[in-house]
């Protein structure tokens, strides 16, 4: 008898901890945390293993080499010849150091223009505030690549067997080559595009800043420089390294500007390189150089994020009621506001404006307007113009790009926004546990990885069946996916910031009021984040739209964007239909933001979270 | 009618802090409990495993008939099955429904008609005094008719248990008054069980029918406002209730109704034990002569601080500090020389090793 009670009371707890297993297993949060560990998982951690392995291991194109070898045989022959071998130098530490100066040169430059003119907008009272801020989001709207495109058309030489560009053309004397290709180009052009970032990042830091903390400085006898000094920067630091991380990691794996200012006189970064020995099949050796990227961008993240400091990441949000006293320019005032103006037409319209002009020129480099053709936009084929290939609005091709564009950036849009939600619910939710953090700090992995070798990963992912997935080398599906997994540390904050702004109790009173996890998801949590889920969608939309570094080694010809089709465009010579795609791409991206923005108020500034 | 709840060894921690440690409370039908202490002691908790929010680590709870929590069971119910309704410290109305969506929110969901719905909107506005607002939204309205709106909202179901938690916090003093006349009503009419959580004495003493005292995850004391007040169980309800403070003096006990504070003795209500202890008096209870009298302790008045209905004198004997209250004005000057009775039956000794109440 006392046995038999004995079973009775150990199942009829076992009972209970089972009992107690399905609730905390079908909490919502719990649940879809899982859910999202495992695509998560899917999505990032099994394609880096499976590139990490490719280095380790015996490919095809191998064999020839290696003797008496089977693919798939352990080996530490591509380590050894891309970091140890004749061509390491070439391959590995050339392009090594070449990125590494493009990002620390690029960062550099966006950090001092978008600081100085954060300070000017936010600090001064400097006039046509909104102006400033509007054009400076449009950088942001254009791919990366526009500048260095609209730098061709300006500075190049003939170094490169081309044509002379406007400045040679208007001079007369050639270019020189340090300002027609290589490094300066190349920093300048990527400097000026990612300088929204930090403008925007400062002057939000700028903006929230308590003006009490200055304040009481000011009382305690601080003159205006040391407040600054002692102050004011320390609040923005961890904006400013925030900024940092983003545009450096950006300008590590960026490949566009490299390929187009850079290849030409063979200057190649990490990111061009690699596209080269994928371009050949040569997977083992292009996979260690996406390695040392990922490696180098992670180190330099993992500093920055060191000195900067969780201690000092402070709230600066307080009142805002009360702005500090703003630095009164006098008589600079009309002299900044031009200057700014000025530089920002540089910047965001120029360009535009060269890009244009070059693609109404029937023959590059001949600057007189007997040259000037409709040709490129609406002419029919004629063999000796673009191989035969007719004006872009006539090109069946053309329109088969757009088409892709538009659709990847929908469905991207759509599942990042769609994962955004459910990161931001599991993670605030979560909050506090251990759950929880592994699913941000796992969210946050895509962040570190370049553009460039996040695609090379995806390379070696998917070529065959694994698990319930079949094999998506070459589809169209493949893009999305990849395009979706680099979105997810945004989605992840933008959610986590949009789910902040819903207040606990106010799902906790549903729930004493008797709804299901899923009515309160639907008549509460949806309706008050769905201004950020629009915002999250925008957001996508415009960065999947003119994405190119990330998809650049998995487009085929089937699946060519627009993006990869400048590219194509520019590689084969043919720079008017390169530029003429680039018009469109940078319209469609307007049209979206202007069609998107009409619902709900989403905006561009509250998808970067601020 | 009115429903019981039952809590038996209720145990709440997160990481290492245990915020509610192995309660037993039992609430009779329709009382009013207030669950006072200072903030962290594990009030908010409690409740918040009451209500279903919160997943106790163990224990059993027990509402009306119903089992709603119990771990060696297994047993937890969601929120929406246990017959309560809350009312939070920040309202949390639903700022993208109107009032009128706002409380037909869970009448929706227990499917009722539209008349019926229409119905419960108007009683339950009725009964907060605030018919014809049901097409406003929150945002538009003030903190305090935030408030009785969500009182509404909960009314309008008919939960058999009302939770509050810190409802009166957000609201200015003046409206505090006002809302605290309106809940003891609402709780006079209704009858039914209510649990309420506070962090402000004067709230709880006004309106509960028991006090529940937490520190640190345990309840101090649980009985009438009136026993809490002048029979507190242990110093530190002594000292955390009654405003200006309770007078603490360690002594010892020289012999039968005496208690020995140094540098003068206190009459006591009969203890015939002996050793240190902790005298207890309040302020009231201790009367002032500006003359000699018997068994008085001549004092000098450090500070004295009328606030027009009493006048609270802080008094000084060398060290020893004690806090005087008088009706009305007084005319003690400051530094004046004055003679302090004490009531007896007014007094209560502490343990002095375990802090505990003794009983005369």
């Amino acid at each position: 008898m006392a046995v038999f009670g004995k079973t009775d009371q150990r199942s009829q707890k076992l009972f209970a901890y089972g009992r107690r297993f399905f609730r905390w297993l079908t909490t919502p949060h719990v649940f879809l945390s899982l859910i999202m560990l495992v695509i998560m998982f899917y999505m990032v951690i099994i394609p880096l293993y499976r590139m990490i392995m490719t280095t380790i291991t015996v490919q095809d194109i191998d064999l020839r080499v290696i003797k008496d070898a089977e693919v798939g045989d352990l080996t530490p022959y591509h380590w050894v010849r891309m970091l140890f071998g004749q061509i390491a130098k070439i391959m590995t530490y050339e392009p090594l150091v070449h990125s590494l100066t493009i990002s620390l040169g690029a960062t550099a430059l966006a950090l001092t223009i978008g600081g100085l003119m954060a300070w000017l907008v936010v600090r001064t009272d400097i006039p046509g505030r909104e102006v400033i801020h509007t054009l400076a989001t449009i950088p942001y709207i254009m791919p990366s690549w526009t500048i260095a495109m609209a730098w061709t058309v300006m500075f190049k030489n003939r170094t490169s067997g081309g044509t002379p560009g406007i400045l040679e053309f208007i001079t007369g004397a050639p270019t020189p080559d340090w300002l027609a290709y290589g490094p300066i180009p190349i920093i300048v052009s990527s400097g000026l595009h990612y300088y929204t970032f930090f403008f925007l990042f400062v002057s939000a830091a700028l903006l929230s800043i308590d003006s009490s903390l200055e304040e009481a400085g000011e009382l305690a006898g601080a003159g205006r420089w040391v407040i600054m000094r002692k102050i004011t920067f320390p609040l923005v630091l961890p904006a400013i390294a925030s900024g940092f991380i983003m545009t450096f990691s950006k300008t590590m794996g960026t490949f566009g500007g490299p390929n187009v200012l850079g290849v030409p006189v063979r200057y190649y970064t990490l990111s061009t390189m690699l596209r080269s020995n994928t371009g050949i099949g040569n997977y083992g050796d292009a996979f260690v150089l996406a390695i040392v990227l990922i490696m180098f961008a992670m180190v330099t993240i993992m500093l920055n994020q060191k000195m900067v400091g969780t201690r000092k990441s402070y709230e600066t949000i307080g009142g805002r009621g009360f702005m500090a006293q703003k630095t009164k320019l006098r008589n600079w005032k009309g002299f900044m506001i031009v200057l700014v103006i000025i530089f920002q037409f540089i910047i965001a319209v120029l360009p535009l404006v060269l890009l244009i002009w070059s693609t109404l020129m029937l023959r590059t480099g001949n600057y007189s307007p007997s040259n000037l053709t409709l040709a490129h936009w609406i002419g029919q084929s004629d063999l000796s113009i673009n191989n035969g290939e007719p004006g872009v609005l006539l090109n069946p091709k053309i329109y088969k790009g757009a088409w892709n564009s538009i659709r990847l950036s929908l469905w991207t849009a759509f599942f990042t926004a769609l994962l955004g939600v459910i990161l931001g619910y599991s993670i605030v939710k979560g909050r506090g546990t251990r759950l929880s953090k592994i699913v941000e700090q796992l969210a946050f992995i895509p962040y570190v990885i370049p553009g460039i070798a996040f695609g090379a990963v995806y390379i070696s992912m998917f070529t065959k069946p694994f698990g319930p997935i079949p094999p998506l080398y070459g589809t169209f599906a493949l893009l999305v996916v990849v395009s979706v997994a680099k979105h997810i540390p945004y989605s992840a904050r933008s959610g986590v910031s949009a789910m902040l702004q819903v207040g606990k109790e106010l799902e906790e009173a549903a729930a004493i009021a008797g709804a299901t996890p899923w009515q309160r998801f639907k008549r509460i949590i949806f309706p008050l984040t769905s201004t950020g889920f629009v915002s999250g969608f925008l957001m996508t939309f415009i960065t999947t739209m003119r994405e190119l570094s990330l998809i650049i080694l998995l487009v085929t010809p089937s699946t060519q964007v627009l993006a990869s089709m400048t590219m194509r465009y520019i590689e084969n010579g043919n720079e008017q239909q390169a530029n003429a795609v680039i018009i469109i791409l940078i319209f469609l991206v307007l049209l979206g933001n202007f069609i998107i923005s009409r619902f709900r108020g989403g905006s561009l500034k509250k998808g970067l979270g601020m | 009618m009115a429903t019981p709840i039952i809590i038996r060894n209720l145990t709440k921690k997160f990481g290492n802090v245990v915020a509610v440690n192995n309660v037993s409370l039992t609430i009779e039908p329709g009382a009013f409990l207030t669950l006072l202490g200072p903030s962290g002691c594990g009030k908010t908790t409690l409740l918040r495993c009451i209500s279903g929010l919160e997943d106790p680590d163990d224990g059993e709870i027990v509402i009306g008939e119903k089992l709603v929590y119990s771990r060696a069971k297994g047993i937890s119910l969601p929120p929406g099955q246990r017959d309560l309704g809350l009312v939070f410290q920040n309202y949390a109305l639903w700022p993208h429904m109107t009032v009128y969506k706002n409380i037909t929110f869970a009448l929706e969901i227990q499917k009722l008609s539209k008349e019926d719905m229409d119905k419960r909107v108007k009683e339950s506005l009725a009964e907060v005094q605030m018919e014809g607002y049901e097409d406003r939204y929150p945002r538009e309205m003030s903190g305090g008719q935030q408030q009785r709106i969500a009182l509404a909202r909960m009314l309008a179901y008919r939960p058999k248990v009302f939770l509050m938690d810190e409802p009166l916090s957000n609201l200015d003093a003046r409206l505090r008054m006002d809302m605290r006349t309106e809940l003891k009503r609402l709780h006079h009419i209704s009858g039914a069980t209510t649990v309420y959580v506070t962090h402000d004495q004067i709230e709880a003493m006004t309106m509960s029918t028991n006090i529940a005292i937490m520190k640190e995850g345990v309840i101090q004391q649980n009985d009438t406002p009136d026993k809490v007040y002048h029979y507190p169980a242990n110093l530190f309800v002594a000292d955390f209730i009654g405003n200006p403070k309770i007078n603490l003096m360690e002594g010892w006990v020289s012999g039968p109704g005496s208690v020995d504070l140094g540098k003068f003795n206190v009459p006591v209500r009969t203890y015939n034990k002996t050793g240190d202890v902790v005298v207890g008096i309040r302020p009231e209870d201790i009367t002032v002569s500006t003359t000699p009298i018997d068994h008085g302790v001549e004092f000098q008045a450090y500070s004295v601080l009328p606030s027009g209905a009493d006048t609270t004198i802080i008094a000084r004997k060398g060290e020893t500090e004690l806090t005087v209250k008088e009706i009305g004005v007084s005319k003690i000057q400051m530094d004046q020389k004055i003679w302090l009775t004490f009531n007896s039956d007014a007094i209560n000794l502490y343990d002095k090793e375990t802090g505990n109440l003794i009983n005369g």
